[in-house]
């Protein structure tokens, strides 16, 4: 289509588009995740991490520590009982938009763990985006859980208002 | 004094010692042992509830004690009867390393501790009711918690004896369980003036798992794979930890094959384990560029694992008996290429900080834990060897023909984070020579053990003669009989002593499975090591402990 008006001026240099848009593809490359990494999936997450995997070819290597400058939250690991509240924490404290992936076959239904200890998934608490099995996943895993999030996060702004104003209530939302 | 015990019983074909004494007498025997008799280790306390047990016992519950003397040859176990409501003199003045362990009986069996400093829960969380192990706990009925523990019950007559009336001028902080630097999920709450910690108090449990209640409702091939969950940084040998000892109880020897792969792939999974441990060390004293550098020979290492189980992490290589299959063409060839990659990495590494004035300044002489301590602490493993001790499982009871192989026990001096990291980096040279010898001599033959009521016929006799057919329902409908008995063994995994304490009841389920797992014990010290550090060393302690939560909590 031929460039027209103001833009024509500048070029190919130009490409016009919905502010939305814009958001949504700088945050797609740019994800900052918070690795609640409780057991066995967090040393394959370290997989994922390092070299051979390599999670910045995502655009996602910045792993921040802190909930409140992070807007992905990997749960790899098996949650207990005595660690939800602090999982349910974390996850408040974070800042919309955020997403949740849940990592492997503990953090997703409690796994083989069907004990008296275990949660049995912590979509018991929180909400959750994308779910990924094995026990652990394998780091492609992660990067395809990964791929996921950034295809729902670019959705149309409609979408993600919303998913904003969703409700959840988890066994800890007294 | 022991004359004075009741009887002296055998029922295992070792030569441990197994007593049972009246439970008045424990501390007395306990004494009196650890100060005329050298048993100075304390393996581990544990409680069995008799409540479903095939044959009545005289009381509900017991209390088993472990002891090991100065030599660590001979390995002691002590038994008292009890029930409910009566109480049991602690032994906390005598070891360190029983305040944890009996903390987990009563949090566990709901059993109490006369003159326990602190008996409180350990594993489960502070609004749990009831005691999970006990047997008419069902095992699935799970407890909503809804507040974490502030921990101010442990840290204010901490702060008292130390001279701290208020707290006006003490800062407090979390280091976990959700913080890089607690491996997982850990919790150090430190009280702190500055940067110095003047008061720590360590909680773990947050990846308490139920794995010793879920053993007994498997088979024992089953429980091969939670094996590998609890030091998933080596699963495999957790996987050997647990089958040799099953395979004593039956009283089977594997096949010279046999055990021979489990020396192999058990000091790969050493090596694994130690360069983990290296890699998330160095990261916490800032050395990043070392973490690739011992990371990616694990890379390579799960190449050749995937290809040997199917699995890069968890691996289930190890069954009751034997192992799943035997090594495929080309094993050797893969090998030598990891451990290649495994010595180049340290080469890399060690290169960069061996003679690093920075490195040298961030990790020596902080975290001192001397031997006389360590010991009386229960550590074990690299940890303990690093404190100037020289106990190594495969030496002091060699299995699997340890003691035909040459290798050098590493003994540190100082006991400091230094010695910690040091003594690992010469592990994985040790380990490497010894798989080196073993390829070598690595002989032909069976794999597994020939009895097909323990190990799987061939898939050929199962579709063709009834015998295997019926090896084949039975071990898959009932699982591996094991005799009626209870018995403790151990290994040398890549943290220390892994040790399981079965008690089975002659069906083809274990009647109680106790994990004695090593990093337990370093955990409880870590509160000690770092009371008076600066809050950045305390992160280096705790990583040179190598502490894997989901040994740790199980």
């Amino acid at each position: 289509m031929a460039v027209t008006g103001e833009e024509a001026i500048y070029g190919d240099s130009v490409i016009t588009t919905k502010l939305d848009s814009a958001i949504a593809w700088a945050r797609e490359s740019s994800m900052w995740p918070y690795i609640f990494g409780t057991a066995c999936c967090a040393i394959e997450f370290m997989s994922v991490a390092s070299s051979k995997f390599d999670i910045s070819r995502f655009g996602a290597e910045v792993v921040r520590f802190s909930p409140r400058q992070a807007d992905l939250l990997i749960i790899a690991g098996t949650v207990s009982y005595k660690q939800a509240p602090i999982l349910k924490k974390i996850y408040d404290q974070m800042t919309e938009p955020k997403w949740v992936m849940s990592a492997g076959a503990c953090a997703c239904s409690g796994g083989f763990y069907d004990n008296y200890t275990t949660m049995q998934g912590v979509d018991e608490i929180i909400p959750v985006d994308v779910y990924i099995s094995g026990c652990p996943p394998r780091p492609e895993a992660f990067l395809e859980g990964l791929m996921q999030i950034q295809k729902l996060q670019a959705k149309p702004t409609k979408y993600l208002k919303k998913r904003a104003k969703r409700e959840f209530k988890g066994r800890l939302d007294a | 004094m022991l004359s004075q015990c009741e009887k002296k019983i055998e029922f295992s074909k070792t030569k441990n010692s197994r007593y049972i004494v009246k439970l008045k007498d424990i501390k007395r025997a306990i004494k009196f042992l650890k100060q005329e008799k050298n048993y100075n280790f304390l393996v581990d306390i544990t409680a069995v509830d008799y409540l479903d047990f095939c044959e009545p016992k005289q009381k509900r519950f017991a209390i088993i004690y472990l002891l090991k003397d100065d030599s660590f040859d001979n390995l002691l176990v002590l038994k008292a009867y009890l029930n409910e409501d009566e109480i049991i003199d602690s032994i906390t003045d005598l070891y360190e390393g029983a305040n944890w362990s009996e903390r987990e009986v009563w949090d566990q069996y709901g059993l109490k501790f006369k003159n326990h400093p602190n008996l409180k829960r350990i594993l489960n969380h502070k609004e749990f009711v009831g005691h999970p192990l006990r047997k008419d706990y069902p095992m699935t009925k799970g407890q909503l918690c809804t507040k974490t523990d502030d921990l101010m019950d442990e840290m204010t007559p901490k702060l008292k004896a130390k001279g701290y009336e208020n707290h006006d001028d003490l800062m407090f902080l979390n280091l976990g369980p959700a913080h890089p630097a607690s491996h997982g999920t850990i919790r150090t709450f430190v009280a702190l003036e500055g940067e110095t910690i003047v008061g720590a108090v360590n909680e773990i449990g947050y990846l308490h798992r139920g794995f010793e209640k879920s053993c007994e409702n498997h088979t024992y091939n089953q429980i091969i794979p939670y094996t590998d969950r609890l030091n998933y940084c080596s699963a495999i040998l957790n996987n050997i930890a647990f089958a040799h000892t099953v395979e004593q109880m039956l009283g089977v020897e594997l096949p010279d094959r046999g055990q021979f792969i489990r020396v192999i792939i058990g000091e790969l999974s050493r090596i694994i384990d130690h360069l983990v441990c290296l890699a998330a060390n160095l990261v916490d004293m800032g050395a990043l560029t070392n973490y690739w550098y011992l990371y990616n020979p694990r890379e390579t290492a799960y190449q050749l694992l995937s290809k040997l189980t199917g699995a890069r992490l968890t691996n289930s290589y190890m069954r009751i008996g034997g192992m799943t299959h035997d090594l495929y063409d080309g094993f050797e060839d893969d090998l030598k290429e990891c451990i290649k990659d495994v010595e180049k990495g340290m080469h890399d590494t060690l290169s960069l900080i061996e003679h690093n004035r920075i490195f040298q300044d961030r990790a020596q002489n902080i975290g001192i834990v001397t031997g006389d301590e360590a010991i009386n602490r229960g550590w074990s493993g690299p940890n303990l060897r690093a404190s100037g001790v020289n106990y190594d499982v495969r030496v002091n009871h060699p299995y699997y023909h340890y003691d035909t192989f040459d290798f050098d026990v590493v003994v540190g001096s100082q006991g400091d984070v230094y010695d910690r990291m040091m003594v690992r980096f010469e592990e994985i040279r040790q380990s490497i020579k010894i798989i080196d010898q073993a390829m070598k001599t690595l002989p032909g033959g069976s794999y597994s053990v020939a009895d097909h009521s323990i190990t799987f016929p061939l898939k050929k006799n199962v579709y063709s003669n009834i015998e295997g057919l019926m090896n084949q329902f039975k071990l898959v409908s009932e699982g591996v009989k094991v005799p009626n008995q209870e018995f403790y063994s151990s290994i040398e995994a890549a943290n220390g002593e892994l040790g399981f304490y079965i008690v089975s009841d002659g069906s083809g389920t274990p009647y109680r499975v106790k994990v004695r797992p090593p990093c337990f014990f370093s955990m409880a010290t870590l509160s000690a090591m770092v009371e008076g550090e600066m809050i950045a060393d305390a992160v280096l302690s705790l990583g040179s402990l190598n502490i894997i939560a989901g040994e740790l909590d199980r």
